[in-house]
């Protein structure tokens, strides 16, 4: 199982300093949450972890990444993408069919067969506990399922080529309170198999399903312990004034 | 004072805005009128699918189907070599290029826009008509395939800016989403962008064409202009476009000749009509 090693990971776009000399360790099979307010750097350090940063023209970085022995950057990129999957803030289907959808990655990575497709899309709409909803529905265009549906067809996307990270960019922030906990119980399932990395606005989603929490402000990371603790002693002040409301 | 002002304010651009419609409607009024007139001594299947233009023998032959045949095939063979390089340019230009060689791009597609048709027209007969003519062993190198090629250039400009528009407005999460499940940039670009700029693609092709069928002075000067039944492109045809411009100068007006060419010109106005909603449903039909 994959795990992320940091150290003094500095980013920077353009003039504007994003994150500042973050270090930290991912552990295997855990949810590490990460909560901070807006323009703390949390969805820059996510985006760090599959290099999708590197799409920004101006993006600079410094210090090291290490994704289970190897260096981050040694590992073709395409692959690496392959196996630290990311599910973004809106759900994101592309206009076809459900099925199509979840087959998508898949047959991008040169799977052709039919019956080989059919079974990694069921596994994988079973795993995003999404299969009972839509199996009568495969055909129908995704845009038909409601928003929590749709989120968890592109968690089930996501897994349908086969990753070993997922990373969550703010998964429920368009999403109900009951979409919401359905997406959440998706992911403490998932925990098992995959090492999940969750960036939320909703504390209280850190508190229901971190393991670890972090708390990033203003580029830096402030920090980090079990969600347990973070939530009931933390360390430092500001992490405190955070998670009771008090800015942010 | 203040309220009169605004009045006439008002009513100057209400003028203005009822001025470009009236206009429209008495041009159009004015083709339809003479044009029609040409149905009084020759009935339309004969009008449009006639084998002879010879409009001013004695009784005048006045079948237009070598002249339609020639807009088309010199429209066709612009649309084959321009598409694809247009919208291979346009890719290149949203997706590709570093800032810098963008930059340049752009400008130099909006100067090849800027060249006049004439220019074209004569750059074209001294350089690829005898290229043309050699390279097939040719009796003449004014033919469709020169016109085409031509033509080519000019629908270039329209088919990339627009096409390249097309792609910029692809929502950024679109890329993103394709690249976070490992695509390279070429998947990409081919299984996620081009589909989802697909309208507007469609309609930068359509307006491309658009300017390719309206088009008079550069395809006049290259394509031979002889009206007969093209049957292949290495042979001289003469357009819809170039006919009118031709031989208006020379018609006796008020001749069958003279209604026959306004007729053309009716044929011309349906048919860049037609490409424009065509291109108009493209445009708006994002869902």
């Amino acid at each position: 199982m994959v795990t992320f090693d940091i150290k003094d990971l500095s980013v920077q776009f353009g003039h504007i300093r994003a994150l500042k000399k973050v270090s930290l360790a991912i552990h295997a099979n855990e949810i590490l949450s990460i909560i901070g307010p807006s323009n703390s750097g949390k969805t820059t350090f996510l985006r760090m972890l599959n290099r999708l940063n590197e799409l920004h023209v101006k993006y600079r970085m410094e210090g090291a990444i290490r994704i289970g022995e190897d260096g981050l950057f040694r590992v073709d990129v395409e692959l690496l993408r392959k196996r630290v999957g990311m599910v973004f803030a809106l759900p994101l289907p592309l206009p076809f069919s459900v099925f199509d959808n979840v087959a998508y990655g898949v047959r991008m990575h040169g799977e052709k067969k039919k019956k080989s497709l059919d079974e990694r899309v069921q596994k994988a709409l079973q795993e995003a506990y999404l299969w009972e909803e839509v199996k009568d529905r495969l055909g129908e265009s995704a845009f038909k399922l409601s928003g929590g549906q749709q989120q968890r067809l592109c968690i089930a996307r996501t897994l349908a080529v086969e990753p070993e990270v997922i990373l969550f960019d703010e998964p429920c922030s368009g999403l109900d309170p009951i979409s919401t906990a359905k997406v959440e119980d998706a992911m403490l399932k998932l925990k098992s198999r995959y090492t999940i990395v969750l960036v939320t606005n909703n504390v209280k989603q850190a508190a229901r399903v971190g393991d670890r929490t972090a708390f990033f402000l203003g580029g830096e990371l402030i920090e980090l312990d079990a969600t347990e603790k973070m939530f009931t002693a933390p360390g430092d002040q500001r992490t405190d004034d955070y998670i009771r409301g008090k800015f942010g | 004072m203040r309220k009169f002002k605004e009045f006439i304010i008002e009513k100057l651009i209400l003028a203005c805005g009822v001025a470009s419609i009236f206009f429209v409607v008495l041009i159009f009024l004015f083709l339809v009128k003479e044009g029609l007139a040409v149905f009084r001594s020759v009935s339309f299947s004969h009008f449009m699918f006639g084998h002879k233009w010879y409009p001013i023998s004695e009784p005048p032959h006045l079948g237009i189907l070598p002249l339609i045949l020639g807009s088309i095939l010199v429209t066709i063979g612009a649309a084959v070599i321009s598409v694809p390089i247009g919208v291979g340019c346009a890719v290149y230009i949203a997706e590709i290029a570093p800032l810098r060689v963008k930059e340049i791009l752009k400008a130099g597609i909006e100067l090849l826009a800027a060249i006049p048709s004439v220019v074209l027209g004569f750059v074209g007969m001294v350089t690829l008509v005898p290229l043309v003519k050699n390279i097939f062993h040719l009796p003449t190198g004014l033919t469709a395939l020169s016109g085409s090629v031509m033509l080519a250039f000019m629908a270039m400009p329209t088919i990339v800016s627009i096409a390249e528009d097309a792609l910029y407005s692809v929502p950024k999460n679109y890329k993103e989403g394709a690249f976070a499940l490992g695509a390279t940039h070429w998947q990409t670009i081919w299984r996620v962008m081009l589909p989802a700029a697909s309208s507007g693609i469609v309609a930068a092709v359509m307006l491309g064409i658009g300017r390719v069928i309206g088009e008079t002075m550069a395809v006049m000067m290259i394509t031979g202009n002889a009206a007969i039944l093209p049957k292949s492109i290495l042979v001289p045809v003469r357009t819809l476009t170039a006919t009118v411009a031709a031989e208006m100068g020379e018609a006796v007006v008020g001749s069958e000749h003279y209604f026959a060419l306004f007729a053309i010109g009716i044929v011309l106005f349906v048919i860049s009509f037609m490409i424009n909603v065509t291109a108009d449903l493209f445009l708006h039909r994002r869902p």
